[in-house]
């Protein structure tokens, strides 16, 4: 389920250009992470995909077929939508909140609740709260039911706008590790968006780091990104100006372990460098960004 | 006070409560509720699907606070020409009923449109997101969630009607109006208070019946077993909500 975006704009009926002239290649099977500060346009490129939002112009292909065909109810219901807030039905239990999907596309009631509570094993969560209702889970509980729900139908596609966005950090990182743990076994062609720089680098296979309107700064890896800032924007962005990303080894710290430093003397980390000697990393293992940027800060406000 | 025992006693006598030459007390009483139910009948077939459409689709408002507010302040006046005019309808029972069902209109449209209004705007999103059909939307997100508010129009509605419905017998139907207006101009002050009270205890027990409605009303989950509620469950009855923009996304 590749997804296609050719030339699309968007300018909301007040005016507002959100959008313009954007064009991106979604691959099938990766988690595409579009990263920008806020009101760049990530929500109403995302909504595009599964017509909550009608491009003004340009078009948008799913495996070379242009959505603008495609009634949208029956779009959504094979896109999984991952939202902020979770979005959940507060007058439905959790079981029902995730079966609501599978039961409008006319599967038997028992057979999706069945399928629900093995969801909820799926996603971390005790087959207990079931029963409950979103009002009565936390925050972080009910993002597992939001994205419980998103993969309800099975879907190819799942959308998914800053779903860690409004739990704490350590939650955060427990749901973001849950989330490469399923990607890693579904293969689903994941859209992500966030303004957070460290969330995109994990979880991203390609990250698109967005300006205004829309404008793509950069597509790349991780990898490619942080090696290659293409301009001032992105290399700003990603913190590589301010020297968040620049670490340098500092002697000092006990044994074999090398305490790292960024730009401006704070300590990064540490790397183990027995005897001194580093060993650099085999061209097999891919090195996740998470490693080298423990704390860097949001970097939503470059 | 020695009246008003005295109408309390006239109420309990069985011999009032019989037809005689006159409608009885029991005739009266169900006068009084079958003209009520058929004024709440029509004014729910108006103003429900009419609320609904403007809450769900967000236009309209203003239209429907201009009249509301309008229907409201006409009662007696308004009323009255408009039984007039009605008593010239053929199905006799009309007379009463188109009065009546306006006034019953104006809480019922406020409070229909308020409690679909008040639905989070994003969980009204997230269903739609899902792939919900607008139809599915209201039926199973917007009308479930706004169902407090729904309900309290309603009742303020039957409330309305069910005390005002004793003006009927004016124009010759028959309600418990029968005991009360006719009392003064034959000096029979007791059936007068009798029926006062029978009134207020009507409307009393009804209002009584839907404050347990309307608690009942609220869906499982928003309701106060719930850490957190929706405004609707939390609202009461509201006339004219401050708009509150639906924002779409995050
Ligand atoms: N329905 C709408 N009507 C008018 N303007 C809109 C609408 N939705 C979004 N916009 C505008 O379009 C721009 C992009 O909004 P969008 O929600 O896509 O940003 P975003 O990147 O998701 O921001 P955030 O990180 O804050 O969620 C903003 O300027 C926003 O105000
Ligand atoms: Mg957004």
């Amino acid at each position: 389920m590749a997804i296609e975006f050719r030339h699309v704009s968007k300018t909301f009926p007040d005016g507002t250009t959100a959008v313009e002239d954007f064009s991106l290649s979604i691959p099938s099977h990766e988690t595409t992470v579009l990263v920008g500060s806020s009101g760049c346009g990530k929500t109403t490129l995302l909504r595009m995909i599964n017509r909550m939002v009608d491009p003004s112009s340009g078009s948008i292909l799913i495996d070379g077929e242009d959505i603008s065909g495609i009634p949208p109810v029956g779009l959504r219901r094979r896109i999984g939508y991952v939202m902020q807030n979770s979005g959940l039905l507060p007058h439905r239990t959790v079981a029902d909140n995730v079966a609501t999907v599978p039961m409008l596309t006319g599967v038997p009631k028992r057979k999706a609740r069945e399928d629900a509570l093995a969801l909820l094993d799926r996603v971390g969560l005790d087959r207990g709260l079931a029963k409950r209702y979103p009002a009565q889970l936390s925050g972080g509980q009910q993002q597992r039911v939001g994205v419980a729900r998103g993969l309800a139908v099975d879907p190819n596609i799942l959308l998914m706008d800053e779903p860690f966005g409004a739990v704490d950090p350590i939650v955060r990182d427990e749901l973001q590790q849950e989330l490469l743990r399923l990607q890693g076994s579904l293969g689903k062609t994941v859209v992500f968006v966030t303004h957070d720089i460290d969330e995109a680098f994990l979880l991203g296979n390609q990250v698109v780091i967005l300006q205004r309107g829309g404008r793509v700064a950069q597509v790349g890896s991780p990898k490619e990104i942080l090696a290659n800032p293409a301009n001032d924007f992105v290399a700003d962005f990603i913190g590589a100006k301010r020297g968040k990303r620049r670490l340098t080894a500092e002697a000092g710290a006990s044994g074999d372990e090398v305490l790292l430093v960024d730009a401006a003397g704070y300590a990064a980390g540490v790397i183990t460098a027995p005897g001194g000697r580093l060993e650099l990393a085999t061209a097999g293992s891919s090195p996740k960004s998470r490693s080298v940027s423990n704390k860097t800060d949001q970097a939503g406000d470059a | 006070m020695i009246l008003l025992l005295q109408g309390v006693a006239w109420l309990l006598d069985p011999a009032n409560w019989a037809d005689s030459a006159t409608p009885g007390l029991l005739s009266q009483l169900l006068g009084q509720l079958g003209i009520t139910l058929a004024s709440i009948v029509v004014a729910v077939v108006v103003a429900v699907p009419l609320g609904v459409l403007i809450g769900h689709t967000g236009r309209g408002r203003l239209v429907a606070i201009v009249a509301s507010n309008a229907a409201r302040a006409l009662p007696t006046l308004g009323l009255f020409s408009v039984v007039v005019i009605a008593l010239t309808l053929d199905p006799q029972w009309l007379a009463p009923v188109i009065p009546l069902a306006l006034l019953g209109i104006p809480p019922l449209l406020a409070g229909t449109y308020a409690g679909i209004e008040a639905v989070d705007g994003q969980v009204v999103d997230a269903a739609r997101a899902m792939g919900m059909t607008e139809w599915q939307v209201l039926l199973r997100v917007e009308i479930p969630l706004g169902a407090p508010l729904i309900v309290g129009g309603l009742r303020a509605a039957v409330l309305q009607t069910v005390a005002t419905a004793t003006l009927a017998s004016f124009y010759g139907f028959t309600t418990i109006g029968n005991s009360i207006l006719l009392g003064p101009d034959s000096n029979q002050y007791i059936p007068m208070i009798g029926g006062s009270l029978l009134v207020t205890v009507l409307a009393l027990a009804i209002d009584g019946l839907f404050a347990l409605l309307q608690r009942s009303s609220a869906p499982r989950g928003v309701s106060r077993g719930a850490r957190r509620t929706t405004n609707a469950a939390r609202g009461r009855f509201i006339t004219s909500p401050a708009g509150t923009p639906i924002s779409r996304g995050n």
